[in-house]
């Protein structure tokens, strides 16, 4: 077995044996288990945008309508990402640090966008934001805002689809803080603020940072409750994602490929980014 | 161990899969693959066939539907839906499966009556009671406060007609110069609020969600929306020129051949029975224009309005073989009116 591989020119890592049992066989599991479920079919993606020929794939990156909908996707996820993660751990500290009637109510009712088919959530979300519905007509004569079926729409159905993923990632971390170390900076004379600062915060960096990353993530991707709320008129606010879906109706998949390609690069780099964050904030407030 | 519950999983599988096909001998299940608003019409339909008919072997039939937007279902039936008879809103969307598959002859338009389309409607404006906004023709739609909803003609095969139906009145009224029918469309598209993803998308859009002054829709579908329970809050206006839209039908043989010796047959005869004075008659009654009024209802036939309307086979549009590349395809007539500023 590759675990008890004898030869020392290898690596080191493959001759020593862990502590657990079952390395290689659990290893081989997870190589299959993810090239079957997420690289074979990214891959299929690669290999179909391949075949468009380099001028052909830029002029489909470049085309402007094919940019303003990549803009969208990706700036109100970003949007809805940042807001999430404010709103979400404050969610989450609320939950975790006082008991009061109904928290566990509210604490379920924060899974319900993970649970609720996202078409349900963008038709009760159009509903109530359109320009004649209950929330859009106030705000609407309050504000002269129209969220329903427009760019603010995508961002209220980002904001909506992924609350859960930064309350559910930093809940637990917060739990698992000792009390003690805050009882701690306090006895040593920290003001409260500077406890949460200089205490709290950099031990919550790194969840905060996870659910950021999935909330953008699941942001960039969604489809369902979006193209209820959004107007999808073209260079006003249609989503890369269903400019996808356009292009596979006219037949086009190496055109939809090459979106769904460019889609993948830039949440790459992205995700790629937010992890170097992650470590170096590990690093920087030493918490390995 | 493992090995053993492997094979205990895999044979499980293989016997739920098996069992689904190998069951009712003595029934053929057809697949009809249809679009989005003719549910209620292939309900009642499928019921009247399946009553009455048997095949030449004594074979009852049972007809399942796969509803959804045309271009979609198309899509399906070409990466690999089981479809036995397909009956979608564009005769491009069988068009498409039958050159991309091989699985419909080429000349599937001429093995039925009237280009295989047994039923027609058109496009008509949905507005609110009362019409506050005073909508009578297309015309009106291009004014300005006036807000539009009509679905993504990319996405739905009655956007298609909608879109085309304002194109040929606008080629009416300029005579057919085509930089005025552009800006003429174009203006009416910067009225749209929402293009939803289907026509019922659509109407939904319009009456739950109370958005926009004018809903441009099927004819069939406008009827649904004001029977509806709050459908004395609308009323239906014919614009002075429409489009004869023809939802077209076909076998698919290459599916229907592969199973049992008698689907072929069960299938051509299902669609036949469309035809029929039964199948014209429901047809009717679900607010499609039967090709031959004469056997529906009378007061069925009453409800549908004089109007006069092109067709796709117009010179105007030259049929969809060449209508669908000149205005929908990636960068056509259609992505341009949104260019026009």
């Amino acid at each position: 077995m590759t675990a008890t591989a004898p030869d020392g020119a290898r690596s080191f890592r493959w001759r020593r044996r862990s502590v657990l049992p079952g390395f290689g066989l659990s290893l081989g599991y997870t190589i299959v288990y993810l090239s079957l479920i997420v690289l074979i079919p990214l891959a299929g993606l690669g290999i179909r945008s391949a075949s468009l020929g380099w001028d052909q794939f830029w002029a489909i990156a470049f085309d402007r309508r094919v940019l303003l909908a990549l803009q969208l996707s990706f700036g109100s996820a970003l949007i809805a990402a940042i807001i999430n993660t404010v709103f979400g751990v404050l969610v989450a500290w609320v939950l975790v640090r006082y008991r009061f009637p109904g928290r566990r109510w509210l604490d379920a009712a924060v899974d319900l966008p993970f649970a609720l088919p996202t078409a349900v959530a963008g038709i009760a979300l159009a509903t109530l934001y359109a320009p004649n519905g209950p929330f859009g007509a106030l705000l609407d004569d309050w504000f002269g805002l129209r969220v329903g079926f427009t760019s603010f729409g995508v961002v209220m159905a980002l904001i909506f689809v992924g609350l859960p993923f930064v309350v559910r990632t930093v809940q637990p971390v917060l739990e698992e803080i000792d009390r003690e170390t805050e009882e701690v900076a306090a006895t040593l004379g920290a003001r409260r603020w500077r406890t949460v600062t200089r205490v709290i915060f950099p031990a919550l960096l790194p969840a905060i940072l996870t659910g950021f990353a999935l909330s953008f993530a699941r942001g960039v991707g969604e489809y369902g409750s979006v193209i209820f709320i959004a107007s999808n008129l073209p260079f006003q606010s249609e989503i890369a994602p269903l400019l996808i879906v356009i292009k596979l109706e006219e037949n086009n998949y190496a055109g939809a490929t090459a979106i769904a390609t460019i889609m993948l690069v830039i949440s790459f780099a992205m995700l790629f980014v937010i992890n170097l964050l992650q470590a170096w904030s590990r690093k920087w407030f030493g918490h390995e | 161990m493992r090995l053993k519950l492997i094979a205990l999983a895999a044979s499980l599988a293989l016997a739920a899969c098996g069992g689904q096909s190998s069951s009712a001998a003595s029934e053929i299940a057809l697949l009809n693959v249809s679009y989005d608003p003719t549910r209620e019409l292939y309900e009642e339909f499928n019921a009247d066939f399946s009553a009455a008919y048997k095949t030449p072997g004594g074979k009852t039939v049972k007809v399942n539907m796969s509803h959804g937007g045309s271009g979609k279902q198309a899509r399906s039936v070409i990466d690999g839906l089981d479809a036995d008879v397909v009956t979608l809103a564009l005769q491009n969307d069988i068009d498409v499966i039958a050159k991309e598959t091989g699985k419909i002859p080429a000349d599937w338009r001429t093995k039925l009556a009237a280009n295989s389309a047994p039923y027609t409607s058109t496009i008509v404006f949905l507005v609110r009671a009362g019409n506050p906004k005073n909508i009578k023709d297309w015309n009106d739609l291009v004014l300005p406060g006036v807000g539009v909803i009509t679905p993504n003609p990319k996405t739905s095969g009655g956007a298609r007609w909608n879109y085309l139906a304002a194109w040929a009145y606008a080629s009416k009224q300029f005579a057919g110069d085509e930089t005025k029918i552009k800006e003429f469309v174009s203006a009416l598209y910067k009225n749209v609020l929402k293009l939803d993803s289907g026509a019922r998308g659509s109407t939904v859009t319009f009456t739950q969600q109370g958005t926009g002054d004018v809903l441009i829709t099927w004819e069939n579908e406008g009827f649904l929306t004001l029977r509806e329970e709050d459908g004395d809050k609308y009323q239906m206006i014919y614009p002075s020129l429409s489009i004869r839209a023809e939802p077209p039908v076909a076998v698919v043989p290459g599916n229907a051949e592969k199973k049992d010796p008698e689907q072929l047959q069960a299938a051509e005869d299902y669609l036949k029975h469309l035809y029929s004075a039964a199948g014209q008659r429901i047809a009717a009654k679900h607010y499609y224009r039967p090709n031959d009024p004469a056997v529906a209802d009378p007061a069925d036939v009453a409800r549908f309005q004089p109007v006069e309307m092109v067709t796709i086979d117009d010179p105007l549009f030259g049929g969809w073989a060449q209508a669908q590349p000149k205005h929908f395809d990636d960068g056509g007539l259609y992505d341009q009116i949104f260019t026009v500023r």
